[in-house]
């Protein structure tokens, strides 16, 4: 068995000259969450497209499990499972028959299919709506059958693509839950999001993609931490007023390698590139009177080292996507 | 094995799903009763029905399995549940029969129909029983091929039906249903041989009364090169369309 389940390499994709994803290389490891980040336009679709044998591959190569199944992705077929980013189950068919034939597609018998519905709608706690129409679920309850239905046949790679995008709260954190519990189970899952801080807290190694080409690979902490160009605190303390304001003037000069400002009347961020040290800070906040009630570190996101990577402000990106 | 699993359910949830819903099977029924009714009125009184019979049955299989191919393909499409039969570790060739099998099936419904009422009530002979159900069945298949063909090259399901008909009315006037291909102006027959359902209709008059313009045998090897040609042609725009 190799380590890595699926290894690219200089994949790349044109359409009538256009150049949508230009020779990219990257390998997803066994059971871990590979993240695939990027904004609208990268190139993240048609990578998937040419991953799942949805769209022709221009040149490069793709390697599944170590065999080079560039031009023969259907072998591959039956090792992935596909939640595509709009819910695509048959609207006249229950939950239950959707997952049966889903499971037919794939060959498995009528038994085993039947039990591994049963056992999805369980888990995904669809028992309710089981024999309704799939027209009559919630988008959140689509969302939920459509992911089930690409896990009918126990795929050992799963490419989910935007699982949570327009869907309530409480469905999104049961999502994000069931990709935990999938992944802890051995399931290798291929994640596209805009939300990068669901990335940030669901995969191992995430890609960033812009413009057809990857800007950056890594481990969720190694890209954290590289982006990390200072060391920043926060502290919170009791409100003050206004006159309260000459004790920003007051730290400065005690601690000019330190850069203060007031985020509002109750928190002070103190950035440096050097290591700051916090207890003289706090013993002369708190000789200006100022009652501290916490001082934490404040550590760079995935969302940082995104847009250090990128250029690309997140909020835009969130908007692209919605608008889309 | 699994390439039957899938195949068979493939083809029972378009039953399910399209072919025998009611308005469907209600519409198969109907609809060659109006073409009767029509010859009916149109003749005033009582007409030869084994004239009209090819007719009316060739007319109810080409617009009942075009019909549903807009449905079944381009609808499927549209939504993108067809994307998760592309994404099944099946061959194409195979997927593409499974959607098709559906609708030859209803073809041959819809023929039915007209068939039993021509013979129980009509009292209309049949010179060649065999022939009549080979020629229904070939009927079947290219009529739905012909739809495969118009549901692949259309992205919505107004535009398959808009292009069916554009090749479903000339059609009837050029194929020899109600006028023999040898009586049409010179100008237009060529048009009438390249159309496959002009040798289903001739295998049709034969085995209901005798009479063809083509040997049966060429007609058959025709149909069947046909059947091939379509299939292989929108497999390709499958594959060269949808999987792009």
């Amino acid at each position: 068995m190799t380590k890595n389940i699926l290894e690219v390499q200089d994949l790349k994709k044109s359409y009538n000259g256009f150049v949508a994803v230009d020779r990219i290389s990257f390998n997803v490891k066994r059971a871990e969450i590979f993240g695939f980040l990027g904004p609208n336009g990268a190139g993240k679709t048609t990578t998937i497209n040419m991953l799942i044998g949805m769209a022709k591959v221009t040149s490069g190569k793709i390697f599944y499990n170590g065999t080079d199944l560039t031009n023969n992705i259907k072998k591959a077929q039956e090792m992935i499972g596909v939640v595509p980013d709009e819910s695509n189950l048959y609207d006249e068919m229950s939950g239950f028959d959707n997952l049966c034939f889903c499971g037919a597609l794939y060959g498995m018998s009528k038994k085993d299919r039947q039990n591994t519905a049963h056992e999805l709608i369980d888990v995904f706690q669809l028992s309710e709506v089981s024999d309704k129409k799939f027209k009559a679920y919630s988008k959140g309850m689509k969302r939920k059958l459509t992911i089930a239905a690409a896990l009918i046949h126990t795929p050992e790679i799963l490419f989910l693509d935007e699982p949570t995008s327009g869907i309530d709260v409480a469905n999104v954190r049961q999502i994000r839950r069931l990709i935990k519990k999938l992944n802890e189970n051995g399931t290798t899952i291929f994640l596209t999001t805009h939300y990068i801080e669901e990335a940030e807290r669901l995969c191992h190694r995430v890609a960033f993609i812009n413009n057809g080409e990857i800007i950056k690979t890594g481990s969720v902490d190694y890209l954290v931490n590289e982006s990390r160009v200072t060391n920043s605190i926060e502290v919170r303390f009791e409100p003050v007023n206004e006159a309260k304001n000459n004790l920003l003037q007051n730290l400065q000069l005690q601690f000019p390698d330190l850069d203060c400002f007031l985020v509002n009347n109750d928190t002070i961020k103190i950035s440096s590139t050097k290591t700051i040290d916090i207890a003289p800070v706090i013993s002369s906040l708190s000789k200006e009177g100022l009652i501290i009630y916490e001082a934490r570190l404040i550590k760079p996101s995935l969302e940082d080292a995104f847009v250090k990577a990128t250029g690309i402000e997140i909020n835009l990106m969130k908007k692209e996507k919605e608008n889309k | 094995m699994k390439s039957t699993i899938a195949f068979w359910n493939i083809l029972h949830k378009d039953m399910k799903n399209y072919y025998l819903k009611p308005p469907n099977i209600s519409w198969g029924i109907i609809f060659p009763f109006a073409w009767m009714l029509m010859m009916f009125v149109k003749t005033k009184s009582a007409f030869n029905i084994e004239e009209v019979f090819p007719g009316i049955v060739a007319m109810s299989i080409l617009f009942g399995t075009t019909s549903m191919l807009a449905v079944t393909i381009t609808f499927e499409r549209k939504s993108r549940s067809f994307e998760r039969l592309l994404l099944a570790p099946i061959k194409t060739e195979l997927l593409v029969l499974a959607k098709i099998t559906g609708a030859i099936l209803f073809g041959i419904f819809n023929s039915l129909v007209p068939v039993l009422i021509s013979i129980l009530y009509f009292k209309a002979g049949v010179a060649n029983w065999v022939m009549l159900f080979v020629g229904i069945i070939f009927l079947s298949v290219i009529s739905t091929l012909l739809g495969l063909f118009i549901s692949v090259s259309a992205k919505e399901v107004f535009e398959a039906q808009t292009y069916s008909n554009f090749f479903r009315f000339p059609m009837i006037f050029l194929c020899g249903l109600f006028v023999p291909v040898a009586a049409l102006p010179v100008i237009i027959q060529p048009l009438s041989y390249i159309l496959p359902v002009t040798y289903g209709v001739d295998v049709l008059h034969y085995a209901i009364s005798g009479t063809n313009f083509m040997p049966i045998s060429f007609n058959l090897l025709l149909l069947t090169v046909f059947s091939f040609i379509l299939f292989y042609i929108s497999l390709y725009n499958i594959k060269r369309k949808w999987i792009i």
